[in-house]
C-alpha cells in the first residue's frame, strides 16, 4: 500500500482516527481499573487507620500535612478521647532516603522515650529538643523532624476542634489557623522555655541552655 | 530469521539505549535509586516500546509524513497511560516509588526515537523486535546501575542484605550517585566493548 | 596549573629561538613545592593533635596512607604506567583530606574518603594536573553526603571543658552561629566560644580547620614562598568579611560576626590551602580574584540561607567547574602592535 499523501484532507482523517481509536481505548482501561484502584486508595487508608488507632475503639484518626524537605508529608494520626497520641502512619513523603525517611518508623520506637511520642499527651506544641522541646530530632535530619512534630500539632489542633473543646485548655495558642494546616501555636513550658517557630515577642532569652549544649 | 536475530540484539548490545545510543538519561539517573525501581522503570519502558513500535509500523502508511510526529506521540501517550492505570490498579507500592516518572515515559528520547528512526520504515514484526531487545537493553542498564546504586547505598540487592545498611554510602542512593554509578558503568561497558 | 602552563610555554616555544643546551634548571618541582605546602601544614597539625588528642594523628595517617595506596594501584594496575606517587601529591590530598573530617571519625570511613578522593576525583580524569576539581574536597563532600550523621559528630578539643564526663561531642561555633542567623535565636549568643579559643584552635570541628592562627602562619609562609600568590585568599576573606559585616544578626556588633565568620569552620583552611590548588584555580591575577570572589559568596550565601551550617567545600568545589571559564581571561600580550 503507498503512502497517504499529506494532504490536508487525509491529515485530518488519519490524526482524527488515530486520536479516536486511544480515546476508546483509554477509557475501555479506565473503566477496568478505576474501580481497582479506587479500592486500592480506599484499603490503604482504612489499613492506616485500624493501625494509628491501635485498637482503641472510640480513638480519632486525623489526616495531616506539612511541608518537609523534600516535599509533603502526609500523616493520619491517632487520638484517644483524652488526647493520648494512640499512633501514627506515613501515608507520604519524598524525604531524603536513609535520612528524613525515618520519620516512618522513629518516633513510635519504644525503647527510645526521647524520640517515642506514642502513648504520650499532645499538648499541640510538640517539638525538638533543638527547638527547645523534649522530642529528640532524627540525628542529620532536624527538618524532617520539625516538620513531622509541625504535622503532628496541627493534627492535634484540628483533634480539639473536632471535640468542640477550646484549643486554650492544653495550649496557649497565638494566631490558631488549623483549617489550613499552619498551625504555629506558641507555648511556655514549665521552666520558663518558649517554642522556637513562635512570635519573638514571646521569646524569653537564655532559655533551654541544657537542651542546646546538648544537641549541636 | 539472521535479520531478527540481529535486530533482537542491536538493541541490548550495540545500541543499547543507554550506554550506546545515550537516550532516556532523565529516567536512567532518577528511577535508579534500587534495582527493583529500575527494572520496573525498564519493563514499563519495554511495554510502551513494543505496542508502539507495533501499532506504529502498522499505520506506517496510513499517517501522512506531516503529521508524524503528533500521530507517533498519541500512540506513545496511550500506551503510556494505560500502563500508568494498570500500575497503579496492580502494582500500586511500585507506582507510589515511580509515580511522576511513569508519565514520563512519553516524553522519553527511546520512545519515539525507534518509532521514527525504525518503526515508521520496517515491517511489523521486525519493529517489534526492535521494541523488544531496545526495551530489554534497556531494562538490562536500568537493572544493572539500580542494583550497584541499591548495594553501594543500602547494602542490599533487591531487598537483600549483603552488608550491614550502616556502611553504605548514601550518595549513591541520591542524585549525585546516579551520575557517578552511571558514568563508571558506562565507561566499563564502552570498554569491553572496544576490548571485543 | 604547572602542568598546564608547561603545556602553553611549550606551544609558545615553538615560535621561539631557543640556544642549545647547556641551560639552567631551577631546581623547581612538582615535588619540592607539594613538600612546601606540606611543611605548612604542619603547625595546624600540631595544634589538632594538643586540641584532639592521638585520634587526630590516627585518622591523618590513615588518610594519607590510603591516598597513596590507591593512587599506586590504580597507575600501577589500571593505567598501567609509572607511578607518579613520589611527587608527593598524593600525601598532600591524604593530608587535606585528614584537615577536614572529625578527628574520632571511623577508619573505614577515612579510607572510603581516601580512596574516592584518589580514584574518583584524580585518577578518573588521567592524575595530576587533569582533574577539575580538588580531590580532597570530592572525598569530603562524598562523605558528607554519604555519611551525615558521622560527618557532623565533632569530638570537643581537650582543652574545651575542665570536665569531660559526657561532653565527648559537641556543636560547632558555625553550627551555633546559624541557630543564631537562621533561627534568629539571640540567646545563643553567649554560647560561642571565646574569640581567642576560636583564633588558636580550642573549638569543635574538622580536625585540621579549626587553629585559624597556624593556618595563617602556614598560608603566610606559602605566600612569602611565591608557592602562592595572595589574591584567592585575600578575595575569599575580604569578600567574606564584606558579606558578614552586611548580614550581622541582631543583637551581635558587626566585627564580631565578621570575626567568627573569619576564624570559624574551614575558613581559613579553604581559603590558603584548598582554593589555590595549582590544578583547580585560574592563572591569571583577575581570574583569581574572581574565583575568589565567587568563593566567597557562595560560602556566605550557604551559611546564611543553605541547609548546611558550612559551604566552603561546595563553594570551592563549584568554583572550580568555572575555572576553564575563567583561565580565559588571559595577560595581555607583551609586544603586541597597539592598534591606532
Amino acid at each position: 500500500m503507498a503512502k497517504l499523501e499529506s494532504t490536508f484532507k487525509n491529515m485530518a482523517l488519519s490524526l482524527t482516527c488515530i486520536t479516536l481509536v486511544a480515546a476508546a481505548a483509554l477509557g475501555g482501561v479506565y473503566m477496568l481499573t478505576a474501580q481497582k484502584i479506587a479500592t486500592q486508595a480506599e484499603e490503604a487508608k482504612n489499613a492506616a487507620k485500624v493501625a494509628v488507632l491501635n485498637g482503641v475503639e472510640d480513638g480519632v484518626a486525623i489526616e495531616t500535612e506539612a511541608d518537609g524537605f523534600g516535599g509533603k508529608i502526609k500523616l493520619m494520626v491517632g487520638f484517644a478521647q483524652d488526647g493520648t497520641i494512640l499512633g501514627y502512619e506515613v501515608l507520604e513523603q519524598q524525604e531524603t532516603p536513609g535520612l528524613g525517611t525515618h520519620i516512618v518508623e522513629w518516633f513510635k520506637n519504644a525503647g527510645k522515650p526521647g524520640q517515642n511520642i506514642i502513648g504520650r499527651q499532645a499538648t499541640g506544641a510538640f517539638s525538638v529538643s533543638k527547638d527547645g522541646g523534649d522530642v529528640d530530632a532524627i540525628t542529620a535530619a532536624t527538618i524532617s523532624s520539625r516538620a513531622f512534630l509541625k504535622a503532628i500539632n496541627s493534627a492535634y489542633a484540628e483533634f480539639m476542634k473536632q471535640q468542640g473543646v477550646d484549643v486554650s485548655t492544653g495550649a496557649t495558642m497565638v494566631n490558631t489557623d488549623a483549617a489550613s494546616g499552619a498551625t504555629q501555636p506558641c507555648v511556655e513550658h514549665k521552666d520558663g522555655c518558649c517554642e522556637h517557630q513562635c512570635n519573638h515577642e514571646c521569646h524569653k532569652e537564655g532559655c533551654c541552655k541544657e537542651e542546646m549544649e546538648a544537641t549541636k | 530469521m539472521n535479520k531478527g536475530l540481529k535486530t533482537l540484539t542491536n538493541g541490548i548490545l550495540t545500541e543499547n539505549p543507554t550506554f550506546g545510543l545515550v537516550l532516556g538519561m532523565c529516567p536512567t539517573l532518577a528511577t535508579t535509586t534500587s534495582a527493583v525501581n529500575g527494572m520496573s522503570m525498564g519493563l514499563a519502558t519495554m511495554f510502551v516500546l513494543i505496542c508502539s513500535n507495533v501499532v506504529i509500523s502498522m499505520l506506517k502508511n496510513l499517517i501522512p509524513d506531516k503529521v508524524r510526529i503528533p500521530a507517533f506521540i498519541v500512540v506513545i501517550a496511550t500506551f503510556v497511560t494505560m500502563v500508568q492505570l494498570a500500575m497503579q490498579a496492580y502494582v500500586p507500592f511500585i507506582y507510589a516509588k515511580l509515580g511522576l516518572f511513569i508519565p514520563l515515559i512519553v516524553v522519553n528520547c527511546i520512545v519515539l526515537g525507534r518509532a521514527e528512526a525504525f518503526a515508521a520504515k520496517n515491517s511489523v514484526g521486525l519493529s517489534a523486535l526492535d521494541g523488544l531487545g531496545m526495551g530489554l537493553g534497556f531494562t538490562l542498564s536500568l537493572t544493572v546501575i539500580g542494583a550497584i546504586r541499591e548495594l553501594l547505598g543500602t547494602g542490599c540487592v533487591f531487598g537483600a542484605h549483603i552488608f550491614p545498611e550502616n556502611y553504605g554510602a548514601l550518595i549513591f542512593v541520591l542524585a549525585p550517585g546516579a551520575f557517578i554509578c552511571l558514568a563508571y558503568v558506562m565507561a566499563l561497558v564502552h570498554k569491553l566493548m572496544k576490548n571485543n | 596549573m604547572k602542568l598546564i602552563e608547561q603545556k602553553k610555554f611549550e606551544t609558545d616555544m615553538k615560535n621561539l629561538i631557543v640556544s642549545p643546551a647547556p641551560h639552567a634548571h631551577s631546581g623547581d618541582s612538582v615535588r619540592k613545592n607539594m613538600l612546601l605546602v606540606i611543611a605548612c601544614l604542619l603547625p595546624a597539625l600540631a595544634v589538632s593533635l594538643i586540641a584532639f588528642g592521638w585520634g587526630a594523628l590516627i585518622t591523618t595517617a590513615i588518610s594519607i596512607v590510603a591516598c597513596v595506596a590507591t593512587e599506586w594501584l590504580i597507575a600501577k594496575f589500571v593505567l598501567k604506567q609509572r607511578p607518579t606517587i613520589c611527587d608527593c601529591s598524593a600525601v598532600l590530598t591524604g593530608l587535606l583530606l585528614a584537615f577536614n573530617l572529625p578527628s574520632a571519625l571511623p577508619w573505614w570511613i577515612v579510607v572510603i574518603g581516601a580512596v574516592v578522593a584518589i580514584a574518583v576525583g584524580k585518577m578518573t580524569f588521567g592524575g595530576l594536573g587533569q582533574n577539575p576539581f580538588n580531590p580532597a574536597l570530592v572525598g569530603r563532600v562524598f562523605l558528607l553526603i554519604s555519611f551525615p550523621v558521622q560527618m557532623t559528630t565533632w569530638p570537643r578539643p581537650l582543652g574545651f571543658e575542665t570536665s569531660y564526663v559526657d561532653a565527648a561531642t559537641g556543636a560547632t561555633p558555625l553550627a551555633t552561629l546559624k541557630q543564631i542567623v537562621k533561627g534568629g535565636d539571640t540567646g545563643l549568643i553567649d554560647q560561642l566560644p571565646d574569640l581567642w579559643d576560636s583564633f588558636t584552635g580550642m573549638i569543635g570541628g574538622s580536625l585540621g580547620e579549626v587553629s585559624a592562627i597556624a593556618l595563617l602562619i602556614g598560608g603566610i609562609v606559602l605566600i612569602a614562598c611565591r608557592v602562592i600568590t595572595w589574591h584567592i585568599p585575600v578575595s575569599i576573606l575580604g569578600t567574606v568579611a564584606l558579606f558578614a559585616a552586611c548580614t550581622a544578626p541582631a543583637g551581635m556588633c558587626c566585627g564580631e560576626y565578621v570575626a567568627y565568620s573569619l576564624l570559624a569552620g574551614g575558613m581559613m583552611l579553604g581559603a590558603f590551602f584548598m582554593a589555590t590548588d595549582y590544578v583547580t584555580s585560574p592563572m591569571t591575577g583577575w581570574a583569581k580574584i574572581i574565583f575568589g570572589i565567587g568563593i566567597g559568596l557562595i560560602v556566605m550565601v550557604i551559611r546564611t540561607w543553605g541547609a548546611y551550617p558550612e559551604g566552603m567545600s561546595f563553594a570551592i568545589l563549584i568554583m572550580n567547574a568555572t575555572v576553564p571559564l575563567l583561565n580565559k581571561i588571559r595577560p595581555r600580550r607583551f609586544g603586541e602592535v597597539v592598534k591606532k
